[in-house]
C-alpha cells in the first residue's frame, strides 16, 4: 500500500474479534498489581500526614522497630539527595523531607512479615509535627498573603511580584484581540471554577519491589509505564535504570494516573533496607484518593466576542490552577485546548500554574481540557442561545477544518469536527421531544492525541505465526486492536498474533500508555515492525528464486513475484518461509524505535437531555450520545467503550464529583460513598456514533480515541441544565445543594 | 496473636486456613488460598470488586470476616467455569466487550450470576439497580448491562 | 482482637460486660468491618451475634407484628412477602441500605445500633413504632427504638446490653407507610435527608400519623408538629403544605460535604410530602 494512499477496505481492520486476554479476565485469572507474590515477601505499610501544611519535628519508630516481624522502617533520610528539578520534586512526594506538604503525604514506611503487622507498626510509628497555616483553594492559593508552599519553585516565567504561589505563567495567542472584540456585536465574559476529581481507577496502586544490596533489582507494579516506573524510581533512588527491572502487571485502570511513581520507590527502599527481600506494597482506597493524581481544580476567566451571527471575533482566557504542592498543574494543555475546536482571527491566553496544599496533581484523561471546555463552550452556548441559533449550526459555522490556524498555534491537516457536528445533527437523539424540566445540552470537546518514544518488536515463529513484544500496557483492548493490525499487515488470521506487554528489559524505552498513543503510536510501530519482516521475507523468496527483491511483492500473507517476473513462480506463503527460517538466514524479525510521526487531532460532539427535580436540584440524565472521530475504529467495540466510558467520567466531575477538603485542610471524603463517581443505576445506555475520517499519518487511518471523550461532558451537561431550568452554572460539580439554592435564587427573583 | 482455624468450602473443595480474626474473607481468599480472583478496589464495601457468594448469598467479600467463613460454602470467580466451559455471562462479557482493563469484572460476573439464579429475565432497570454497588470506571456500564441482558436472554433460551 | 462466637444473648451480655476494652457486636458487619478497615474503631473484643438461635428469623407475634432477629439481613428481610404488606415503609428504609452486596448482610438492628442519624431504616422504624428486647447482664427490657439513638455513633444501650430482637406491632387496618430519602445519586450513597410517614387512615382522614426524620438533627427525629400537620385532614395540598413546613421546621441539621443545612431544611419538607402521599396511597391500598 502506497503511504500517501489511505486504504478503505480491509480484511480484519474494523472487526470485532473477542480481545486475546479475554479468557484470563473473565476467569479470575489475569494478574493485577496486587496479585503478584515472591517468596520470601514482605509487607509494607505508610505512615502519612494527617495535615494539610506541617514541619515534621521527629520521628519515632523505635516502638515500631521493636514489634515482633518488622524488618525495616524508612524515612527520607534512607533517599540520597538529587537536586532540584523531576527527581527532587518526586521524591519530595514520595516521601516528606522537612515538611509535610498535604493531608495524605507520605512521612515513613515499614516492612514487616504481615500485612497486619505492618499495618501495626505503622500505628506505633510517632511522628511529631508543627501545624504550619496551609490553604487548599485555588483562588486563595493565588493571594499574595497566601501561606508559602515553597520558596523558589517559580521558574523563569513568573514575573517578579507575582504571588508567591505562582510558580509557572504562561502568555501567548494571536491577532489583534482588541480589534476583535471591537468588531463584535455581542462580547460577553463569564467566571467558571471546577474541583478537583480524581482518576478513580477501581485497582489501588500496588506493587512488588525488590532491591539488592548490589543495586540491582525489580519490581512489579500495575503501571501505564514501566520505562517511566524505572526512569524515576532510578532518579528517586539514585541507582541506575538499566538495573532496575520492571514488569508492567494487567493494570485495572489508570486514566492518566498511573503515568508516574506514588509509592513504589518505598517498597525498593523497604527492600534494600531488609535485605533485598521482596516487598509488597498496596494502597487502600483512601490513600489512592488522599495521596496520588487528582487532576486539578480550576479558576477560569473567558471573554469571547461574535458577530450577530455568531461568527467568532476574538477570544481571550485567563486560567488558574492548582495542582498540589508540585509544579504541574494542567493549565498548559487547558489553554491550548480552549478554542481548539474554532476558527478564531484573534485569541490570548494567560495561565498560572499554582501550588496548594493538596496532593501532587497526575494526568487525567485529556488533562485539562474538560475544565476549559466546561467555560468556553458554557460561553459560547449562552451566547449562541442569545442570539437564537442553533447549537450545533452555530459550532458548523465556526468549526476548525483542514487548513484552519489552530488557536494554539498548528495548522490542522484534515480533521473531522464538521463531520462530528453533522452526524450528531443527524442522530434520532435530536429529534426525541423534551417535557418539563427537561433539557438538551450540545457541547463539542478536542485533544491533540501524541505519539511518544516507541519500540516494539516483532518475530517469525516458526509455523508462520507471530508475536509482538509491546511495551504500552494494554488497559483497554490494545492488543487486540495491535494484533489487528498487524494480522491486517502481515495477511495471517488474528488469531496467530499474539501481543505481549513485555518487561522494560525487553525492549529499548517506552512512554506509557498516554495521550491516546497506544493503537496510534504502538499500532504504528508494530505496522512497521511487520513491514520489515515482510521485507526480509520477500527478500528470502527472492533468493530462493532468483529474481531481484524489490521484484517481490507481499500479498494475503504471501510473497509473489511481481513486474515482469508476476505468475512465474507459486506465491510462497508465510508458513513456507518460516518453516525454512533456519536454512534462509535465521529468525524472522522485525523492530521500531522512534517516536512516530503523523498524529492526528481527534474531535468530537456530545448531545445530553437531562431533567432537574425542580424540588429537589436532582439531575437525571435521560439520553446520551457521543459523536468522535477516530479516523479509523480497529477494534470498533473498545473505541466506543473508551467514547462510553469518557462521557460517564465527564457526567460524574459535572453532577457529583469533587474533592472536599475541611477547614482544616482535611481531604473529607476519601472513600467511594462519599466520592461520588456514577453508578450503573445512574445511567441510561450510552449512544455512540464513531466517525472516521482516517488520519493521514497513519497506516490505517487511526487518530486515538482515548481523552476527546471526557472533554464535551462538563459543559453538555451545564448546558442542559441551562436549558431545562433557565439557570447557567459556573461551578462544577453541579451539584443538587448548587443548583437548588440557584433556583430558589432565580425564583425569588 | 491468636489465630483460628477455619474449614470452609470454596468452590466446591474443602479447605482450611489460619486467620487472625481481623482478617477478611477477601484476605483470606487471596492471601492464604491464592484465589486472587477476587480482587479489593476499596475494602470498605463501595465497589462490589470482592463480590463472592456465601451459602449462596452475594457479598463482598472484604465486608465478611475470614473467621466467619467457617463450615460455610464460598463461591468465587474462580468456580464460575464449569470444567472449563465458560457460564454464558463470562461469554457475552467477552464477546460484548463488557471490560476494558477488567479490574471490576470478576466482581460484575459473580454478582449477575447472584441476579439471574434469582430472576431469568430482568428489566434493563433491574440489572443496573442490583449491579448499583459494582462500580467500573472504564466503560460506562452501557456494554456491562447488555451483556448481562444478553446472556439472560441466551439463558432463558 | 478477640473473636467470640457465643451460643445465647445472655452468654453475648456477659462477655460484653466482662470485657475491658473497645467491644463490638457482630452483625452484618457492614459498619463494623468497615471502622476496622479505617482504623477508627478497632475492638479488642468482637461478639459475633449469629451463632445465637433464632437470629436469622422473622416471626408473626400473637398480636399480629412481627418479630425480627438481629441478624437478618436486608435481603431476606425484603424476601418475606407478608412483611413487605404489612411494612412496605420500614422494608423500603432498609432495603435502600448499600449496594445488593451489602443487602446481603446488613441489619435493622446493626443500622440502628451504628448509631448514625442519617441511618435509613430507623425513621421507618421509628414512625412503625417499633420496639426492641434489650439483654443486659441484669435481664431483658423493652425499649421503643427512638429512644435508642444518643448522638452520631453513640446510643443510650449500656455496657454489656445488646439488642435481642425487634418487635414491629400489628400493622392493622387502613394503614400505610412509606421511606424516601434523597441522595445525589441514585444508589451507593448515604442520606442527606431521609423521612418516614406511617399513617391509619379513617375513612379518607388521617387519624394517625407519626412522622420520622433523618440525617436533620444529630438523631433520628420523632415529629410531632408533622403529625398534627396532617392528622385529620384528607392530605389535601394545605394540609401537605403544612407537613412540610413542619418538616423543614423541625430541622437542626448541620452543612457538611453530603449537604447543605438549607439544603437539608428545604427537602425534608419536600420527602415529608412525597412520602405521606405514598404512604396515604397505601393506606387506600395501593401496592408497594
Ligand atoms: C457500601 C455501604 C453502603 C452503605 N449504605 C448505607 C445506606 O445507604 N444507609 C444506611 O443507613 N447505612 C448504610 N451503610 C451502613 C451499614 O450498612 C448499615 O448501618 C447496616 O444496617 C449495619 O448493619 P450491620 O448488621 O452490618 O451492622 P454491624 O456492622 O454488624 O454493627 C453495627 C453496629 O451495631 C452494633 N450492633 C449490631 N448488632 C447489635 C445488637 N444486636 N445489639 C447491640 N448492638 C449491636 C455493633 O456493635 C456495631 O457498633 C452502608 C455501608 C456500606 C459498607
Ligand atoms: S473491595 Fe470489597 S466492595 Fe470494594
Ligand atoms: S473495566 Fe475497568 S473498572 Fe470496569
Amino acid at each position: 500500500m502506497p503511504k500517501d494512499e489511505i486504504k478503505q477496505t480491509f480484511r480484519l481492520v474494523g472487526t470485532r474479534p473477542d480481545r486475546p486476554d479475554g479468557l484470563d479476565k473473565v476467569t479470575g485469572r489475569a494478574r493485577y498489581g496486587a496479585d503478584f507474590s515472591a517468596p520470601g515477601m514482605l509487607w509494607a505499610s505508610v505512615v502519612r500526614s494527617p495535615h494539610a501544611h506541617a514541619r515534621i519535628k521527629k520521628i519515632d519508630a523505635s516502638k515500631a522497630l521493636a514489634l515482633e516481624g518488622v524488618k525495616a522502617v524508612v524515612t527520607r533520610a534512607d533517599f540520597p539527595e538529587v537536586p532540584a528539578g523531576e527527581y527532587w520534586d518526586l521524591q519530595e512526594n514520595t516521601i516528606a523531607g522537612e515538611r509535610a506538604l498535604y493531608d495524605g503525604h507520605a512521612v515513613a514506611a515499614v516492612a514487616a512479615t504481615s500485612q497486619l503487622i505492618a499495618h501495626d507498626a505503622a500505628r506505633l510509628i510517632e511522628v511529631e509535627y508543627e501545624i504550619l497555616p496551609h490553604v487548599t483553594d485555588v483562588d486563595e492559593a493565588f493571594k499574595m498573603d497566601a501561606p508559602v508552599i515553597r520558596e523558589g519553585a517559580a521558574d523563569y516565567s513568573v514575573p517578579e511580584g507575582s504571588p508567591p504561589n505562582v510558580v509557572k505563567v504562561l502568555d501567548f495567542g494571536r491577532g489583534d484581540v482588541e480589534a476583535g472584540f471591537a468588531s463584535a456585536d455581542l462580547v460577553k465574559e463569564g467566571h467558571y471554577t471546577t474541583e478537583a476529581t480524581h482518576q478513580g481507577y477501581i485497582e489501588p496502586h500496588a506493587c512488588v519491589g525488590q532491591l539488592g544490596s548490589d543495586g540491582k533489582g525489580e519490581m512489579w507494579v500495575c503501571t501505564q509505564g514501566h520505562w517511566y516506573i524505572r526512569r524515576m524510581c532510578a532518579g528517586v533512588l539514585g541507582i541506575e535504570a538499566a538495573n532496575l527491572r520492571v514488569t508492567a502487571s494487567e493494570i485495572g485502570g489508570g486514566f492518566g494516573g498511573k503515568t508516574t511513581i506514588f509509592m513504589e520507590p518505598l517498597s525498593l527502599a523497604l527492600s534494600r533496607k531488609s535485605g533485598g527481600r521482596p516487598v509488597k506494597l498496596v494502597m487502600s482506597r483512601a490513600e489512592v484518593l488522599r495521596a496520588t493524581g487528582p487532576t486539578a481544580s480550576a479558576s477560569m476567566d473567558v471573554k469571547i466576542g461574535m458577530t450577530k451571527d455568531g461568527k467568532l471575533t476574538a477570544a481571550t482566557a485567563v486560567f488558574r490552577m492548582q495542582g498540589g504542592a508540585f509544579t504541574g498543574s494542567p493549565v498548559d494543555a487547558a489553554l491550548n485546548c480552549a478554542f481548539a475546536c474554532y476558527e478564531l482571527p484573534a485569541v490570548h491566553h494567560l495561565g498560572y500554574d499554582i501550588l496548594a496544599n493538596r496532593p501532587k496533581a497526575a494526568a487525567y484523561r485529556a488533562p485539562g481540557a474538560p475544565m476549559a471546555a466546561f467555560a468556553v463552550e458554557n460561553l459560547l452556548d449562552e451566547m449562541w442561545g442569545e442570539l437564537g441559533l442553533d447549537p450545533l449550526d452555530a459550532r458548523m459555522m465556526n468549526a476548525a477544518k483542514e487548513g484552519t490556524k489552530s488557536s494554539y498555534g498548528p495548522t490542522f491537516k484534515r480533521i473531522g469536527f464538521e463531520e462530528t457536528l453533522e452526524a450528531a445533527k443527524a442522530h434520532k437523539n435530536l429529534s426525541v421531544k423534551l417535557g418539563p424540566n427537561q433539557g438538551r445540552g450540545v457541547a463539542a470537546g478536542f485533544w491533540f492525541n501524541y505519539n511518544g518514544d516507541t519500540s516494539v518488536s516483532l518475530a517469525v515463529a516458526e509455523d508462520g505465526t507471530a508475536q509482538v513484544s509491546v511495551g504500552t500496557p494494554d488497559i483497554g483492548g490494545s492488543r487486540a486492536s495491535i494484533a489487528l493490525m498487524v494480522a491486517e499487515t502481515l495477511g495471517i488470521e488474528y488469531e496467530d498474533v499474539r501481543v505481549s506487554v513485555v518487561e522494560t528489559g525487553a525492549l529499548g524505552v517506552n512512554e506509557p500508555t498516554h495521550g491516546s498513543r497506544a493503537t496510534f503510536a504502538t499500532g504504528k510501530a508494530a505496522v512497521e515492525a511487520a513491514e520489515s519482516a515482510i521485507k526480509d521475507m520477500c527478500r528470502r523468496a527472492a533468493k530462493k528464486w532468483g529474481i531481484d527483491e524489490d521484484a517481490v511483492e507481499w500479498v494475503d500473507g504471501a510473497a509473489r513475484p511481481a513486474g515482469p517476473n508476476a505468475g512465474k513462480f507459486p506465491p510462497l506463503s508465510i508458513v513456507e518461509i518460516a518453516a525454512k527460517m533456519s536454512s534462509t538466514g535465521g529468525p524472522i524479525a522485525g523492530h521500531y524505535e522512534g517516536n512516530p510521526p503523523g498524529v492526528g487531532e481527534s474531535f468530537g460532539t456530545h448531545v445530553v437531555d437531562v431533567e432537574v427535580d425542580p424540588e429537589t436540584g436532582r439531575t437525571e440524565i435521560l439520553r446520551y450520545l457521543v459523536v468522535q472521530d477516530a479516523g479509523r475504529a480497529i477494534h470498533p467495540s473498545y473505541v466506543e467503550g473508551q467514547y462510553q466510558g469518557g462521557a460517564v467520567q465527564g457526567i460524574g466531575w459535572a453532577l457529583n464529583e469533587e474533592y472536599v477538603y475541611g477547614a482544616d485542610g482535611r481531604l473529607q471524603n476519601p472513600v467511594f460513598l462519599d466520592y461520588r463517581i456514577p453508578v450503573a443505576s445512574d445511567l441510561p445506555m450510552i449512544d455512540t456514533v464513531i466517525v472516521e475520517v482516517p488520519n493521514p499519518g497513519h497506516p490505517y487511518g487511526v487518530r486515538g480515541v482515548g481523552e476527546t471523550g471526557i472533554t464535551p461532558p462538563l459543559p453538555a451537561v451545564a448546558n442542559a441544565i441551562a436549558a431545562a431550568t433557565g439557570i447557567r452554572m459556573h461551578s462544577l460539580p453541579i451539584s443538587p445543594s448548587k443548583l437548588l439554592a440557584a433556583m430558589n435564587a432565580k425564583r425569588k427573583g | 496473636m491468636s489465630k483460628i482455624h477455619v474449614t470452609t468450602t470454596v468452590n466446591g473443595d474443602t479447605v482450611e486456613f489460619l486467620a487472625d480474626p481481623r482478617e477478611t474473607l477477601l484476605d483470606c481468599l487471596r492471601d492464604k488460598l491464592g484465589l486472587t480472583g477476587s480482587k479489593e478496589g476499596c475494602g470498605t464495601g463501595d465497589c462490589g470488586a470482592c463480590s463472592v457468594t456465601v451459602d449462596g448469598v452475594l457479598v463482598s467479600s472484604c465486608l465478611v470476616l475470614g473467621v466467619e467463613a467457617q463450615g460455610k460454602s464460598v463461591t468465587t470467580i474462580e468456580g464460575m467455569d464449569k470444567d472449563g466451559e465458560l457460564h454464558p455471562l463470562q461469554r457475552h462479557f467477552v464477546e460484548k466487550a463488557a471490560l476494558q482493563c477488567g479490574f471490576c469484572t470478576p466482581g460484575f460476573l459473580v454478582a449477575a450470576k447472584a441476579l439471574l439464579d434469582k430472576n431469568p429475565d430482568p428489566t434493563e432497570t433491574e440489572v443496573r439497580y442490583w449491579l448499583a454497588g459494582n462500580l467500573c470506571r472504564c466503560t460506562g456500564y452501557d456494554k456491562i448491562v447488555r451483556a448481562v441482558m444478553d446472556a439472560a436472554a441466551e439463558m432463558r433460551g | 482482637m478477640r473473636y467470640h462466637t457465643p451460643a445465647t444473648f445472655a452468654d453475648a451480655a456477659t462477655i460484653a460486660a466482662s470485657a475491658q476494652g473497645v467491644t463490638r457486636f457482630l452483625a452484618g458487619g457492614t459498619d463494623v468491618l468497615v471502622q476496622l478497615r479505617a482504623g477508627s474503631v478497632l475492638p479488642d473484643d468482637l461478639i459475633d451475634l449469629k451463632h445465637i438461635p433464632e437470629v436469622h428469623s422473622i416471626t408473626r407475634t400473637a398480636d399480629g407484628g412481627w418479630r425480627i432477629g438481629v441478624a437478618v439481613s436486608g435481603a431476606s428481610l425484603g424476601a418475606n412477602k407478608d412483611l413487605v404488606a404489612d411494612w412496605p415503609g420500614v422494608v423500603e428504609g432498609m432495603e435502600l441500605v448499600g449496594s445488593t452486596q451489602v443487602q446481603g448482610r446488613a441489619t435493622l438492628t446493626g443500622n440502628l445500633c451504628n448509631g448514625s442519624p442519617a441511618a435509613d431504616s430507623v425513621p421507618g422504624l421509628i414512625a412503625a413504632g417499633a420496639t426492641v428486647t434489650v439483654t443486659g447482664p441484669s435481664g431483658t427490657r423493652d425499649v421503643a427504638v427512638q429512644d435508642i439513638p444518643k448522638g452520631p455513633g453513640k446510643t443510650n444501650l449500656k455496657a454489656g446490653e445488646v439488642i435481642s430482637a425487634l418487635t414491629l406491632p400489628a400493622r392493622g387496618k387502613n394503614a400505610g407507610d412509606a421511606y424516601l430519602r434523597f441522595i445525589p445519586r441514585t444508589e451507593m450513597d448515604i442520606a442527606v435527608v431521609g423521612v418516614a410517614v406511617s399513617l391509619r387512615l379513617d375513612g379518607d382522614k388521617v387519624a394517625e400519623a407519626r412522622v420520622a426524620l433523618g440525617a436533620v438533627a444529630p438523631t433520628v427525629l420523632l415529629s410531632d408538629a408533622c403529625a398534627k400537620a396532617i392528622v385529620g385532614t384528607t392530605l389535601d395540598a394545605k394540609a401537605l403544605d403544612a407537613l412540610g413546613a413542619a418538616a423543614s421546621g423541625e430541622c437542626n441539621p448541620i452543612s457538611d460535604k453530603r449537604g447543605t443545612k438549607e439544603f437539608r431544611i428545604e427537602v425534608a419538607g419536600v420527602l415529608a410530602r412525597r412520602a405521606a402521599k405514598i404512604a396515604y396511597d397505601r393506606a387506600k391500598g395501593a401496592k408497594a
